[in-house]
């Protein structure tokens, strides 16, 4: 339904922040796209993919970010223009690339676009990438709005080009994942060939080259610090000559301007709102410190403006600027929950520290009904906890894992990952995983348990590992396992997709971005080729899983269980099986089951019809895997297969 | 309308919140608002509590979120949702659409917590606000061909009640352009029998 694609310059449409910044990148002329799926950025490629026939652009899913990086450095070295986007600790992964290709340099407009996550809302870390900007001295732009999203992509590539540098795009959860008004402007539709010459050389050097093309890098940031300093995309609004100025970047700038409204400071106070943060536009901030007696900083996560400006403030003592008054994270005016610099940013914690630093009332809810509803929710409530889906593959998996655990009787340990299998140190996923880390650490972790006999820990160990997540991150781990001796059960979870994030293609799936056929290194050749002992079970297949699961649990060395079964979300099933109670053989409470069915497999579509006092299916959720069926020690769940 | 008039569509992940708030959305930039959307995700497709917060102006973009208490609407696909929302984004004038229809979590399954009995949570929601609106939306849904529809029935609801500036013929148009021929139909009849049914629905 959207209208990313749409050429019709002027229009007004809504989009989504993730949409806004492909659209930059179409009206950029961006030639070829590339990352990993990861929240919130997964829609970004997601957006370019469903784009690139009509556009005729190359866009991949890479097996990772730092190949992602890579690639699409290669096409900016030809002249192309690229753009890689992952989630923030994707920045992590490809950091290496991106601490040399800043000194080698770039040709094609090149953006890296991260997708930060204030209140880790599906992410394990509240990482600020800014700080990889400052990190490897490139530009770094913070749209506040969907429609800078848009423009901003657009400029960046223009400078990137133009100074032959890597820039990063900081999105956060609420620019990505949130949609707006946005006037589309044209697409730039400039053919270009890639082209490299015999004289071409593309490299960060070492020694004194290294030295020399670091003074150059810091040259083009010297020189995007003169364009920041009269960007369109800083600006400030309000009292002039204010006392009180409010600095702010991303998302800050709305929440600011709204809590100055509701708070009736709009001729009170300034707000410097900045677009491009590092460098910092010292000539332009400066102008502002020149007349403010107290600053207030506003940003998602870590005090990034408030460190740099506060030096900016150091240096400006000396011209008789200041003394002025910081409130912020270090002062701990803006906080979330868990102190300062820590949760997302809302109109709430801005009104909060406004208060605080102004000494100032308001009251956001009636008091009166406040209270009232507090005491509702905390009483009346109840909690509503994720879990998989009904007919969910992993259920079944993490149910044998947890029964071959038993059955094993050593307290064996389980390494989780990442993915919808994260959900395995839940209740949903019987709590059996212990560690949950970032792509990876669940086989690279287990390295470590495997080998920790000598000092007296001799438990079995199970590292657990989507398909998207074992071509990943795990292949280095499982052959230094098999390298090192160490003693670990691998158990690839395989749905056969990228699930958690929009059900993207990997290199086991036999696609690629864009739907296309693909060739596919299958997990257990992979395995074999490694060494090491490998077996494949269908996930809902569940005696012979818990079998094979026993038997390599007793196994020395490392060995792989790949436990499969497509994602029924991705891959529906054509025609569902009909589960149903037989009431009869249900024997309800009385039954020493003590309701199995619903308070421990845990499947939304397993009931509990009340009236009866027997269980019940909720046929509307029920995907009929049939899994409860198997496991009902009263055999009451029949399965009707679909005819 | 308030100025930004700001609404909060909650219910549970599967319900279609996503496409719901798209439509209004679309219909309120088709009728020329700056519209700014704010969703979660990652818990939508597990099962999780989800929230669209749809805020409308007509002279300039907004933040995606509602600060507390200041949700003018709560269009509620599922009742204990709708309550939580409430309690966090409400106010005494603020107006409830609810449908009553109850998604168990899956800690109530479980026999960790317990679900309040519906009346009871219709008359906590009634002592709070002003003017709460119950839909039987699943069932109207059944009646268009798919129960699935609820969060179309309940988008016409809330632009049937007037309490938005949204013309109806701006989501019926969004509705056609985003359905495939085979859903169509089905999907504007649902709308539809919302907008005609909530005419008739009178506060508790």
């Amino acid at each position: 339904m959207s209208h990313v694609g749409v050429d019709e310059p002027g229009r007004k449409v809504l989009l989504m922040g993730n949409e806004a910044i492909a659209r930059g990148a179409l009206e950029a002329g961006v030639h070829f796209c590339s990352g990993y799926p990861g929240n919130p950025a997964s829609e970004i490629l997601d957006t370019l993919a469903g784009l690139a026939r009509k556009f005729d652009l190359y866009v991949e899913w890479s097996v990772n970010e730092i190949v992602a990086l890579e690639v699409a450095g290669a096409a900016s070295f030809t002249g192309l223009r690229a753009l890689t986007a992952m989630k923030n600790l994707g920045a992590d992964v490809c950091a290496d690339f991106l601490m040399t290709v800043n000194l080698s340099g770039t040709r094609g407009g090149f953006i890296l676009v991260t997708g930060d996550d204030p209140s880790a809302h599906s992410t394990t870390t509240e990482l600020d990438t800014r700080n990889y900007a400052r990190f490897a001295d490139i530009p770094l732009f913070e749209p506040a709005t969907i429609q800078e999203a848009k423009d901003m992509t657009k400029w960046a590539f223009d400078l990137s080009e133009e100074l032959g540098v890597i820039c990063l795009l900081r999105s956060t959860t609420r620019l990505s994942h949130s949609r707006g008004t946005v006037a589309l402007g044209p697409i730039k539709r400039e053919k270009r060939s890639a082209s490299f010459s015999p004289d071409d050389t593309w490299t960060s050097g070492s020694s004194r080259i290294t030295s020399m093309f670091h003074g150059i890098l810091h040259d083009k940031l010297r020189k995007a610090q003169e364009k920041f300093e009269n960007s369109g995309f800083n600006w400030y609004l309000g009292k002039e000559n204010a006392d009180f100025v409010i600095v702010t970047s991303g998302t800050g700038w709305l929440y600011c301007s709204e809590a100055v409204k509701l708070l009736g400071l709009e001729n009170d106070v300034g707000i410097l709102k900045l677009g491009t943060t590092w460098p910092l536009p010292e000539k332009l901030v400066s102008t502002h410190l020149k007349h403010a007696k107290e600053v207030l900083f506003v940003e998602e996560t870590d005090p990034f403006l408030e460190h740099n400006v506060k030096m900016l403030a150091a240096e400006l003592a000396v011209e008789g600027v200041g003394p002025i008054r910081f409130y912020g994270k270090k002062s701990n005016h803006v906080r979330g929950e868990f102190g300062a610099g820590t949760g997302e940013l809302n109109v709430d914690v801005v009104v909060n520290s406004l208060m605080e630093a102004k000494k100032l009332s308001y009251v956001p809810i009636e008091k009166k009904y406040s209270e009232e509803a507090q005491k509702l929710l905390s009483s009346y409530v109840p909690a509503r906890s994720m879990s998989f889906c009904a007919g969910c593959p992993h259920r079944a998996s993490l149910w044998a894992i947890k029964k071959a655990l038993k059955l094993d009787g050593r307290e064996g340990i389980v390494t989780g990952d990442i993915g919808c299998y994260s959900l395995g140190m839940l209740p949903t996923g019987f709590s059996v995983a212990k560690t949950l880390h970032c792509m990876g650490a669940g086989i690279g972790t287990a390295n470590g348990f495997g080998n920790l006999k000598r000092f007296g820990l001799d438990k079995p160990v199970i590292a657990l590992a989507g398909d998207s997540t074992f071509y990943h991150a795990c292949i280095p781990a499982l052959i230094n396992a098999h390298w090192n001796k160490a003693n670990l059960l691998l158990v690839v979870l395989d749905n056969n997709t990228t699930a958690m994030t929009g059900h993207q293609p990997h290199p086991g799936s036999g696609s690629n971005a864009l739907g296309f056929i693909s060739p596919k290194s299958p997990i257990e050749d992979i395995c074999r080729s490694i060494g090491v002992a490998v077996t494949v079970c269908d996930s809902f297949d569940l005696d012979n899983s818990v079998k094979k699961l026993s038997e390599m649990l007793q196994a020395e060395g490392t060995k792989v269980i790949i436990l499969r079964h497509e994602c029924p979300l991705a891959f529906p099933r054509k025609k569902k099986a009909r589960v149903y109670v037989d009431t009869d053989k249900c024997i309800g409470e009385g039954c020493g089951c003590v309701r199995f069915c619903t308070r421990v497999f845990g499947c939304p579509g397993n009931i509990w019809d009340y009236e009866k006092g027997k269980a019940k299916i909720d046929e509307a959720i029920c995907n009929g895997c049939g899994l409860c069926a198997k496991l009902c020690p009263a055999e009451a769940i029949i399965v009707e297969e679909g005819a | 309308m308030e100025e930004p008039l700001n609404i909060i569509i909650t219910g549970v992940g599967g319900q279609g919140n996503v496409i719901a708030s798209q439509i209004l959305g679309s219909a309120a930039v088709e009728d020329g608002f700056y519209v700014s959307i704010g969703e979660t995700y990652g818990a939508a497709q597990r099962g999780g509590a989800v929230m669209s917060h749809v805020r409308l102006s007509k002279q300039n973009q907004y933040g995606s979120l509602i600060p507390q208490g200041r949700a003018h609407i709560i269009l509620g696909f599922e009742p204990i949702e709708c309550l939580r929302t409430l309690g966090s984004f409400g106010n005494k004038e603020t107006k409830v659409i609810v449908n009553p229809r109850p998604i168990y979590p899956i800690d109530v399954l479980a026999g960790m917590a317990k679900y309040p009995a519906l009346d009871d949570i219709l008359r906590v929601m009634k002592d709070l606000v002003s003017s709460v609106q119950v839909v039987e939306a699943t069932e109207l849904a059944k009646e268009a061909g798919d129960p699935i529809m609820q969060n179309i029935v309940m988008v016409g609801c809330l632009v049937g009640s007037g309490f938005t500036p949204v013309r109806i013929e701006a989501p019926q148009k969004v509705i056609k352009m985003i359905f495939a021929k085979k859903r169509r139909e089905a999907n504007l009849k649902a709308f539809e029998l919302g907008v005609k049914v909530i005419r008739k629905i009178k506060p508790l």
